[in-house]
């Protein structure tokens, strides 16, 4: 005869959306497992948006970034690499199975252990909204996908020719802001990251982060709106430029860091300043929980497993002030049009309409 | 003059017929064709979902009477395990249940020192506080109500689960340090996990390694893996990895004479071996690795070092959602003058005692702090007491029920906010019956029925992904107002400016004409 005490679990499932809960959590040195950002597992995505041989600098951004991240120990199956365009073995390239990033040839970030995911006409807008919001094909194999789950930590790398709100694909489409801001919600509502570091190389690129509105999100980009992001040097023998200013400094940057290295987020931010970018490079932190100080390099960039355990301070940092920029009134093609039919009717004569009725 | 009037006429009623046409036919027709398909969802239902408030009933008996006889017939054997079964036996307990027998004081049923006796599957044996005669029953009932109580959370779930369950949809405001690290530790639920065992052999030359993995994977493993079955699928596959060495370099200890890793460099052992360890490319599982490590000749032996820099007795570490490394040492089993490479049998026993402990841990089983007083007897052969599975289903359908209707939810939401995606039939029959099964689940774990409502659960979870990662439901097209004008005004106004002149031109006479009437009429 049951007549045991009910104990009755009350748990109100709440939809929790888009409510950035900022909470301080306290763990000590002592218990030295778990991460003080709450993350387990490392992932990235690593796109170059341009074809074409003389967008050789944006592939070989991208391949530097895919080197540092594999170096600092993500393993390629936790990376999707997007390659518009072959460099390597492209037939005008005077050296072939090669992308190298500095002009007298010193580093060749192709390497022999590349793994690409998506290539050539592969990469497209599509495709990459697919990846991030996880809406493939029952059957897309294991390496194309973006397998992560609550306690992933994602880095997002855009490289090609973009422009103010928007990044162009392949030369023939464009993703926009909008687009990519509510992909990032739509992670988020699925729990598919734990916090997102968003790095962006492209004429104008703050634009692309401006819209952003999920929490636990982190951007930089090498460029303002209304600015454009210049390429590094040129090499003569292969006749095209090799890098992108933004990018050849975050590489020498990312180069002095290893797997146990402290580095945190403030020495990202001081990355290329203008004297050497000629560019201004920008960030956006104010969705991020943690104070960027105590954000290091490894926990996006690297996949550290165990690491001692630090105090957390929720903090909310300001965003930089937004460049305002003129659009024109809505309606204006409306208006035009208009205009452009009384155009008409006055130098052919208003005479013309009683042939209507 | 008349026939020009009645031209006009015919014209006016052309230009009237035009606009009527095009305002009552046309305009309809584009709406029409420029609808995108939307299946209907039922969007009631799941709003009521948003709030979905869960009750969970855990059915408990208590059983007095029996004690007398049991105890006299087992005071011969003194066995736990034995009258554990014949409990068992006594009363059937449906899954989700715990039965706690209450034993006399005096009994010599348990030793002196134990109060409690958990046993293997549901049942536990408690002896009864001591009590004055003078109580009448309902005192004595209040008084065991505490002891009752006291075991049955121990063994079945509490505050604290649910809310790990629920860790990353409600706010977790009590957040101890143990709680955090076991959700971070917990592999979230899935359909299916692929469980992958490698053995790490760096050195050949010296070592010829050989072991039994999948005898040891049918008797240790296995009947975990089938008690889980009602949670999971699970697909198990081992290889050998050869010239695979470990990313730290692992330093002489002069004190034990022997290699240390210590704490701070397991970070970064795993990385160059993880890339080579590979996995399943057809089905997104997750994958819980688990390595078996043979250190090389020149770098025997090996220990693990804690934090406090103590040698870990199992020499071996796991890693949160991962899995589980483990150093096993072959340098005592042959002497330098052995011919190389070495035969060398690996003892499965051992290695499988530490994996299936680090196996429960990573797919969610708690691990219990029992109370002073308190027996648990060890799980057997399968690996898992029925009372910690059940707790662990628990878990899981509160979790799954959670995870199913923030999915739904978010689909809904999402769906109607962009108005451009095209809803599918599928996707309206997946929601729909995600959302019934949500409802039956909710139900069934109201009423205390565990086994269904985990039923439930897996199907709405399954069908709430299946549904919300629909490779159809991409919104791609996000088009500006501007964009939009710009396409529909060159079709739209050639066409629209005639008519609307032509309409303006009859009125404009209409009124000149009833100017004109007014006049004569004056």
């Amino acid at each position: 005869m049951d007549y045991y005490n009910l104990l009755t679990t009350c748990a109100f499932i709440h939809l929790l959306v888009s409510i950035p809960y900022a909470y301080s959590n306290y763990v000590e040195n002592k218990a030295g497992q778990f991460f003080s950002s709450g993350h387990t597992n490392n992932w990235a995505v690593l796109v170059c948006t341009s074809r074409f041989w003389f967008n050789y600098r944006h592939v070989a951004n991208t391949l530097s970034v895919y080197r540092s991240v594999k170096r600092l120990g993500i393993p390629d199956s936790h990376i999707v690499l997007m390659l518009a365009d072959d460099m390597a073995c492209n037939y005008r390239n005077p050296k072939p199975a090669t992308v190298f990033s500095h002009k007298n040839m010193e580093l060749n970030v192709y390497g022999d252990d590349v793994e690409v995911d998506y290539r050539g006409y592969e990469v497209t807008v599509e495709n990459f909204l697919r990846v991030l919001t996880g809406r493939l094909p029952p059957s897309t194999p294991r390496s194309k996908r973006l397998l992560s789950d609550d306690r992933s930590n994602i880095l997002i790398y855009l490289t090609g020719h973009g422009g103010n709100g928007f990044l162009k694909f392949q030369d023939s489409e464009e993703i926009s802001n909008m687009e990519l801001a509510d992909a990032f919600e739509q992670m988020w509502q699925k729990r598919r990251y734990n916090e997102l570091l968003f790095i962006i190389d492209t004429c104008q690129g703050a634009s692309m982060y401006e819209r952003f509105y999920s929490p636990n999100l982190m951007a930089l980009a090498s460029s303002q709106v209304g600015e454009d992001s210049l390429s590094h040097q040129p090499d003569l023998a292969i006749g095209v430029h090799l890098m992108d200013k933004y990018t050849f400094y975050l590489l020498e940057f990312l180069e002095e860091v290893h797997p146990a290295s402290q580095a945190n987020m403030n020495d990202l931010f001081k990355v290329c300043p203008q004297s050497q970018c000629v560019s201004t490079p920008g960030h956006r932190t104010d969705l991020f929980q943690r104070n960027p100080g105590s954000v290091l390099i490894t926990d996006f960039f690297g996949s550290v497993l165990l690491h001692d355990m630090k105090q957390l301070v929720a903090d909310v940092s300001s965003q930089k002030p937004k460049q305002k920029d003129w659009h024109p009134p809505d309606g204006f093609i409306l208006g035009l049009w208009t205009l452009i039919l009384l155009v008409f009717f006055q130098t052919y004569g208003i005479k013309h309409l009683k042939h209507i009725f | 003059m008349a026939a020009l009037q009645l031209e006009k006429q015919r014209g006016r009623y052309a230009a009237l017929a035009i606009a009527a046409v095009v305002i009552v036919v046309g305009i309809p027709l584009w709406w029409k064709t420029t609808e995108t398909y939307r299946a209907w969802l039922p969007f009631s239902e799941i709003s009521e979902l948003d709030s979905l408030q869960v009750h969970a009933l855990r059915p408990s008996s208590r059983q007095n009477h029996v004690c007398d006889s049991i105890g006299s017939a087992m005071i011969y054997n003194r066995v736990f395990d034995k009258a554990d079964l014949s409990l068992h036996m006594l009363s059937e307990s449906s899954c989700g249940s715990v039965v706690v027998y209450v034993i006399p004081e005096s009994s010599t049923l348990l030793p002196e020192d134990v109060k409690v006796y958990v046993g293997q599957r549901r049942t536990a044996l408690l002896r009864s506080p001591p009590f004055k005669t003078s109580w009448n029953l309902k005192e004595v009932l209040s008084n065991l109500d505490v002891e009752v109580e006291q075991v049955v959370s121990t063994m079945s779930f509490g505050h604290q689960d649910i809310v790990a369950a629920l860790s990353n949809r409600v706010r977790m405001t009590k957040v101890t340090k143990e709680s955090m690290a076991d959700s971070m530790r917990a592999i979230k639920s899935s359909p299916g996990y692929e469980i992958t065992f490698s053995l790490l052999n760096p050195d050949p030359k010296s070592h010829s390694l050989h072991w039994d993995i999948e005898g040891a994977v049918q008797s240790y493993i296995q009947p975990l893996l089938n008690k889980l079955a009602p949670i999971a699928n699970f697909s198990v596959d081992s290889q050998i990895l050869y010239y695979a060495v470990l990313g730290v370099n692992p330093r002489f200890d002069n004190s034990v004479s022997a290699y240390t890793l210590s704490a701070d460099s397991l970070s970064h052992v795993i990385n160059p071996v993880e890339a080579r360890l590979g996995s399943n490319a057809a089905s997104s599982n997750p994958v819980l690795n688990f390595l078996l490590y043979v250190p090389d000749a020149h770098h025997s032996p090996l220990f693990i070092r804690d934090h406090s820099k103590r040698k870990v007795p199992s020499n071996a570490f796991h890693s949160p959602r991962w899995g589980g490394i483990m150093v096993y040492n072959v340098n005592e089993m042959y002497g330098p003058e052995a011919e190389r490479p070495v035969d060398i049998n690996i003892n499965m026993a051992k290695v499988m005692g530490v994996f299936l402990a680090q196996l429960r841990l990573m797919l969610g089983v708690q691990h219990t702090h029992p109370p002073t007083g308190f027996v648990l007897q060890s799980p057997g052969s399968a690996g898992l007491a029925d009372w910690e599975l059940d707790r662990l289903l628990w878990s899981r359908s509160v979790e799954n029920i959670a995870t199913a209707s923030t999915t739904i939810t978010s689909l809904a939401q999402l769906l109607d906010q962009i108005g451009n995606i095209v809803i599918n039939d599928n996707i309206a029959q997946q929601v729909s019956s995600a959302v019934t099964s949500l409802q039956s689940a909710v139900a069934e774990l109201e009423a205390g029925n565990l086994a269904f409502a985990l039923q439930y659960s897996r199907e709405a979870i399954l069908a709430s992904e299946r549904a919300f990662f629909d490779p159809s439901l991409l919104h791609l097209l996000y088009f500006p107002d501007d964009q939009k004008f710009a396409i529909y005004i060159p079709l739209f106004l050639p066409m629209c400016v005639p008519i609307v002149l032509s309409l303006l031109k009859i009125v404009s006479e209409a009124k000149k004409r009833r100017a004109d009437k007014q006049a004569k009429s004056d």
